[in-house]
């Protein structure tokens, strides 16, 4: 069997097992789908009354970066379920069978968009009942939620390898707010990024996260009509910025995390 | 004809300790063999190597055929490996975890499944195998865990202190199924802590301490090397540790251990329980107050003892270890 074939069929094996995990404890997948919820109310009506974005609706200018930051955060779940399997030894097992060496990641990152599938969905739904409407066709809107859902799979193997090299499961949550902070607020998901001061405004620009939102914003037409054109060339092409970064995290973290998945020991 | 494990002069570093400092292992096909040590003393570390889990730093190895470095992929096809954490996914069923291995082995899915229903049977779990793993006793999650190594029949396996933790009743059932599979043949490493069991199970036996070989022989020939069944007292009075040695010196066949601090006196014996009532007699008629008395059988400590004399940092080392959670 050639690597990739088997990868994928072992990576479907370890999926099937991880999605069985939802179904058996229900408990994580009902936090996971309540948070974004409580987010979307928190923003639209806490911050919503007081944004004023230039020619348009706060509301509907905002359910783009709370999508893009709820499936960057989603990411979490890989790097916990890792660290779990490597805490509790089963990964010992997985590492003595003849089967491919990138099947677990597969498997896991495989099973996590379903966690982001789902809170898409449902943070969709809530978005519309405060007054977020889509404003262009149903085929541009799922451009806009597959830009998402891809990037939310990049970002998973980042989180992959860093749930591989940290000492346990606890340290992860906090290894992961340092980083998932500063990408997710200092970017143009809660305000316009041309509003930012000086360094901010560039790393806004610049940042992934923002060409995420900006193209998912351009998809479901929520881009405020008197907003400025972007300056930035990210900005200005933001699905395919948003393209080039998925192809960049996913062929170095894959590679770095395979590599960290052999050697790892347990803990 | 070649061994069927075959290790040579492995060693491994960790930043400050060495686990292993020259292993040499040679298992012939069919044999089982026994790595006797205390925690630390790098059992883990060399089942690992050689089931591919861990590279060595330096040194070779070969299992079934194949080079654990350059052929690992081949290694993984011909070994089962159960370890002393039971590697099961706690929130699969028992027939779901066993099927899953079944398919990792890629034997189709009709076999996997075949597979996974034949070894619940075998390892009577057929009632709990729709249950969650998490609903398990720690009995039956080992033996799910052994029935896991064997999905694939493989011909060399890898049990790593298959039965610590367990109570006295599962650890005698899980001999038994031991016992069942090597009499089809199956090549065993087995590795412990407790000489017993690797008498109860092992042809051949390694005992090691500080990552390197210190006795290698069967079970008869370390017990004869450490002696038979002894007399372990411990007095009341500290006063009293001399006279009682006196005493008990007339039933001695070897050196007396005495422990001045725990006041306790271990005295080789032959002749079993009537010699123990006897010297409780004799104590008792010298007026010398008992607080504990028993019949031992020679154990991991006295092995040690009799070959390094440093068992107590051993056990220490190994209880401090355990503590920690770490192998």
């Amino acid at each position: 069997m050639n690597g990739l074939a088997s990868a994928l069929i072992d990576g479907a094996v370890i999926a099937k097992r991880n999605v069985i995990k939802i179904k058996r404890v229900p408990e994580v997948l009902v936090f996971v789908l309540l948070s974004p919820i409580m987010f979307v109310l928190l923003f639209a009506y806490v911050f919503g009354s007081s944004i004023d974005v230039s020619g348009g609706s706060y509301r509907e200018f905002l359910i783009a970066g709370i999508l893009a930051q709820t499936v960057v955060f989603g990411s979490t779940f890989t790097g916990v379920g890792l660290a779990e399997d490597m805490q509790k030894g089963i990964i010992d097992r997985f590492r003595s069978l003849p089967m491919s060496r990138a099947a677990v990641l597969i498997g896991r990152t495989g099973s996590d968009i379903i966690y982001n599938f789902l809170s898409i969905a449902i943070m969709s739904l809530t978005g519309l009942i405060v007054g977020w409407r889509i404003r262009t066709s149903v085929l541009d809107a799922l451009v806009g939620f597959a830009m998402l859902l891809l990037f939310s799979y990049a970002f998973s193997w980042v989180m992959a390898f860093v749930g591989l090299i940290v000492p346990s499961v606890e340290v992860i949550n906090n290894a992961s707010f340092m980083v998932i902070f500063p990408v997710t607020f200092v970017a143009n998901t809660f305000v316009p990024a041309e509003n930012l001061p000086g360094v901010l405004k560039t790393f806004a620009e610049w940042n992934p996260v923002s060409a995420v939102t900006q193209a998912a914003r351009e998809q479901f037409g929520n881009v405020p009509f008197a907003a400025p054109e972007p300056a930035s060339w990210p900005l200005q092409n933001p699905v395919l910025y948003t393209l080039i970064w998925v192809v960049i995290i996913i062929a170095v973290f894959a590679p770095l995390s395979v590599r960290q998945y052999k050697r790892a020991d347990r803990k | 004809m070649a061994p069927v494990i075959e290790a040579v002069g492995l060693v491994k570093r960790y930043k400050d300790v060495t686990a292993l400092a020259g292993l040499d292992l040679a298992v012939d096909e069919g044999i089982v063999l026994g790595l006797l040590g205390p925690n630390g003393a790098g059992k883990t570390t060399a089942v690992s190597i050689l089931a591919t889990l861990l590279q060595p730093d330096a040194g070779s190895a070969r299992v079934a055929g194949a080079d654990v470095l350059a052929e690992a992929e081949l290694v993984r096809e011909r070994i089962g490996l159960s370890g002393q954490y039971a590697a099961v996914d706690e929130h699969l069923t028992g027939f779901e975890n066993l099927d899953m291995i079944g398919r990792l082995y890629h034997l189709g899915r009709t076999n996997a499944r075949r597979r996974a229903h034949e070894l619940l049977e075998r390892f009577d779990l057929v009632e709990a195998g729709g249950r969650p793993v998490k609903t398990y006793s720690g009995g039956m999650r080992r033996r799910l865990d052994l029935a896991g190594a064997l999905v694939a029949e493989p011909p060399v396996l890898f049990l790593d202190e298959p039965t610590s933790g367990l109570d006295p009743r599962s650890r005698t059932d899980l001999w038994q199924v031991i016992r069942e599979l090597v009499a089809r043949g199956t090549t065993l490493l087995l590795t412990t802590q407790y000489l017993e069991e690797a008498d109860h199970l092992a042809d051949d036996i390694v005992v090691i301490d500080h990552g390197r070989e210190i006795a290698h022989g069967t079970a008869d020939e370390l017990k004869t090397l450490v002696g038979g069944e002894r007399i372990a007292v411990t007095v009341v009075h500290p006063t009293e540790v001399e006279r009682a040695r006196g005493l008990l010196g007339r039933f001695a066949v070897g050196d007396i251990q005495v422990d001045e601090r725990a006041r306790g006196l271990t005295v080789p014996i032959s002749g079993g329980a009537p010699v123990l009532t006897q010297a409780l007699r004799d104590l008792d008629a010298a007026a010398i107050e008992v607080q504990d008395v028993g019949l031992r059988r020679p154990t991991l400590d006295d092995v040690f003892l009799t070959l390094t004399g440093h068992v107590a940092e051993a056990l220490d080392q190994a209880a401090a270890a355990s503590t920690d959670g770490s192998a």
